[in-house]
């Protein structure tokens, strides 16, 4: 009985132009917790960054706000502190991205083909390190690459050599990029691995028929499928270590001098507002890098834009 | 998968929200003291409540005293973080415009940084300039300002010089009196042995290292909260540059080991015989024995800090707290009470000193029998305050700090970590930091003169 109203209900609603605008109200209503939310927290705070990125207050003008139009951004541009930062930023890119994809893609495939009960933990291990929060992930490599408490020291030393200095300025931006693909990769691989296993398998065996090898099959047939995964997970990649933070920030606490507060745009942003109270230059600081991701992600994108898809 | 980052995305913002209501729950404080939710307990709930941010140790049961011993107020108390961790929420609060406490724990050093953002109330419209003769003379000279008072004084860091006794007599060599006798034993200890370094000089010691500064008559700033837009700059005085080539050329020789300060590994090295002097103000014995893997054979025993020229000895100060009254506080007048109050009897003295070691800046308690006697068993029972501590309390003439001193750190960090990392020299160090601070300074809209 109930069932048939059920069903009978959506027929009954023949789409007469009342019906349908109640209808579209319904729809305002479903949308209007997210929207409030993606409002008051994110729509209005950027309005506000950017009003305050056109102002200017000096600390020795204190309590004076003035508008100074577009200066806050000719200096950030022109600020070498800013540019070290996006250039140490791009690096991380160049090296971090590919590092990730790699070994995401990897594991990924290797998980794919093999099926055992080994492969379901290694597939979990690999995924673990996304699962602890990134403070604590950076806090414990910390005491890891601590010259005294870490074990670096002990296993260099069965082999009669000195360990590295991790936190030393020569080696912390292995360091970091170390931290960040232990991190990581389980979710790229995790996202990988989900798309691999979308794929019809009756594409695999006719690869077989043709005489594909397992290699061919991962490299030709596997890996050009998934792509679209691929140019998300890069797109993912990029952004973030573009807007590198969390993970220098906590270790700039055991090596203040191999990172300065300035070493990423994001640390210089969160220091000139939080440490030296200039919070009108770190909002321009703050937008001229959400600008430059938004351009890097869309060139990225629309140079990818027949993998990934969206052409 | 589109669903799946739709469904992250939605996720996100409910947490998002849901953080964001945690947060407005949280931001007691300013006006709304009744509101507030206070760590300890407020024992009158009757009586008027002033919100105070402070860190130190074993605070809550100075708290108590002080709201068990007043009827008409009572101290409703949070800890907002330690140091900069408190600093941030405070200038985050200024710029919000509300959001501070009424009565805020501040080092000395930052006092400048928060006055010049007329943060902070004149003290000496509520009587606290009557105070002066109570406070120890370089302590008062760090919190006042011809006139204006900006906060009163807690306690201190007057520098002595901690070392291991058993190190020295084990290779036989004397404890330095001086810079030159320190230099020599340095020598002396390695030339015996010794497989660790005489001390450490830290490229992010900060304070530390401006102490050090100091006591060769190093004026860095000029700077008078009445003129709030001049600053005179002079890092690179010949002053610095003779200590910071001194502690160089210790370098140089591996005589010096140049360990971060304040982290785990440094807290260790303290404290297991790696080095055989810790260059330390009054709060370091407290600091010490709170550190664990301890070498269980160490003979601790604290001396004055060595002197450039011991005829004329110069006494420095390494830290150092107070009690400032936030603008944004409606009752600004309990708010000057607490300030005053909180450390003013012999109560609470004794509490700050047993339960949390520090130094008093209160002449009543400074001079007292009871604390010039006290024997720290951590220093075999020698009487450190009498032997140490209290000439140097007495002789620190106070010190100019800058108004961007978070800043003014941070350069002079990076400047000392490269003069050690890549070998320039001293006087390029300071000129670094020098052209730096004189170009934020300009930029900032100060008139500087150099």
């Amino acid at each position: 009985m109930s069932l048939s109203k059920s069903a009978a209900a959506p027929a009954a609603a023949r789409p007469t132009s009342k019906i349908a605008s109640r209808r579209q109200r319904w729809g305002y209503v479903y949308v209007a917790p997210f929207a409030a939310v993606f409002t008051v927290f994110l729509v209005l705070p950027l309005g506000y960054a950017l009003w305050m990125s056109l102002h200017n207050k000096g600390i020795a003008t204190a309590g004076r706000s003035v508008f100074v139009g577009a200066d806050n951004y000719v200096k950030a541009f022109t600020d070498p502190v800013f540019l070290e930062g996006l250039w140490r930023v791009l690096r991380f890119v160049l090296v971090m991205v590919p590092v990730q994809i790699v070994v995401a893609l990897v594991a990924a495939l290797l998980l794919d083909t093999l099926a055992t009960r080994l492969s379901r933990a290694t597939r979990l291990l690999i995924f673990v390190p996304y699962a602890i929060p990134a403070v604590i992930g950076a806090l414990m490599w910390g005491f890891l690459y601590s010259p005294r408490f870490g074990p670096a020291q002990d296993v260099f030393g069965l082999l009669g050599l000195t360990a590295p200095n991790f936190l030393s300025s020569a080696n912390i931006f292995g360091s970091l990029v170390n931290i960040v693909t232990w991190q990581w990769v389980g979710y790229y691989m995790i996202i990988i691995y989900a798309a691999l296993r979308s794929i019809d398998p009756s594409v695999y065996e006719a690869a077989v028929l043709d005489g594909a090898d397992g290699r061919q099959i991962a490299l030709r047939i596997k890996v050009p499928m998934i792509s679209s995964s691929m140019v998300m997970i890069v797109v993912f990649a990029l952004i973030g270590t573009l807007q590198f933070f969390t993970e220098p920030q906590v270790l700039r606490s055991s090596a203040q001098g191999a990172i300065p507060s300035d070493y990423t745009p994001n640390m210089y942003a969160f220091a000139t507002a939080f440490n030296y109270s200039q919070f009108n230059y770190a909002s321009t600081l703050a937008f001229a890098l959400g600008f430059l991701v938004f351009v890097g992600s869309y060139v990225f994108l629309f140079l990818t834009r027949k993998q990934s898809g969206l052409k | 998968m589109r669903t799946s980052a739709r469904r992250r995305g939605v996720a996100a913002a409910a947490a998002v929200a849901v953080s964001a209501v945690g947060l407005t729950a949280c931001s007691g404080g300013g006006g709304s003291a009744a509101e507030a939710t206070c760590t300890n307990e407020i024992k009158q709930p009757d009586a008027a409540q002033v919100t105070v941010w402070a860190w130190y140790p074993s605070f809550e049961s100075v708290v108590d005293n002080f709201n068990e011993t007043h009827t008409d107020l009572q101290v409703c108390w949070t800890n907002a973080g330690q140091g900069a961790d408190e600093y941030n929420k405070f200038q985050t609060a200024i710029e919000a415009g509300t959001g501070a406490p009424d009565v805020i724990m501040l080092e000395a050093e930052v006092l400048p940084t928060f006055t010049i953002l007329e943060s902070l109330v004149d003290l000496s419209e509520y009587g606290a300039a009557e105070l002066e003769g109570d406070y120890t003379p370089g302590s008062w000279s760090d919190v006042s300002n011809g006139d204006a008072v900006y906060a009163i004084p807690v306690d201190g860091g007057p520098m002595g010089m901690l070392y291991r006794a058993d190190i020295f007599e084990e290779y036989g060599v004397e404890v330095p009196t001086t810079w030159d006798e320190f230099a020599t034993a340095a020598q002396d200890l390695r030339d015996a042995g010794f497989e660790g370094h005489i001390t450490d000089f830290p490229t992010n010691g900060n304070a530390l290292n401006y102490a050090l500064f100091a006591q060769n008559g190093w004026e860095p700033f000029q700077y008078d909260a009445a003129k709030p837009t001049e600053v005179g700059i002079t890092v690179d005085s010949p002053e610095a540059e003779e200590v910071l080539s001194y502690w160089k050329g210790l370098i140089d020789e591996d005589l010096v080991a140049t360990e971060d300060a304040f982290t785990t590994d440094y807290n260790a090295a303290l404290v297991d015989g790696t080095y055989a002097v810790y260059l330390a103000a009054a709060w370091g014995p407290g600091y010490l024995q709170g550190l664990s893997e301890a070498d269980a054979d160490a003979e601790w025993r604290a001396a004055p800090l060595p002197q450039w020229d011991p005829e004329n000895p110069v006494q420095v100060n390494w830290g150092g707290s107070t009690f400032a009254v936030t603008t944004q506080s409606e009752q600004p007048e309990a708010a000057a009470t607490v300030a005053k109050e909180l450390f003013d009897t012999d109560e609470a003295w004794k509490l700050g000193v047993e339960e949390a070691a520090l130094w008093p800046q209160w002449k009543p308690m400074l001079e007292s029998d009871w604390f010039t006697g006290l024997e720290a068993p951590f220093f075999g029972g020698q009487k450190i305050n009498e032997e140490v501590f209290l000439d140097a309390a007495n002789g620190y003439q106070g010190f100019s700090f800058s108004p961007f001193q978070v800043y003014a750190y941070d350069q002079q960090t990076q400047a000392l970590y490269d003069m050690v990392q890549n070998g320039t020299d001293a006087a390029t160090a300071l000129g670094t930091v020098q052209d730096g601070l004189v170009q934020y300074a300009t930029e900032q809209g100060f008139t500087v003169s150099e």
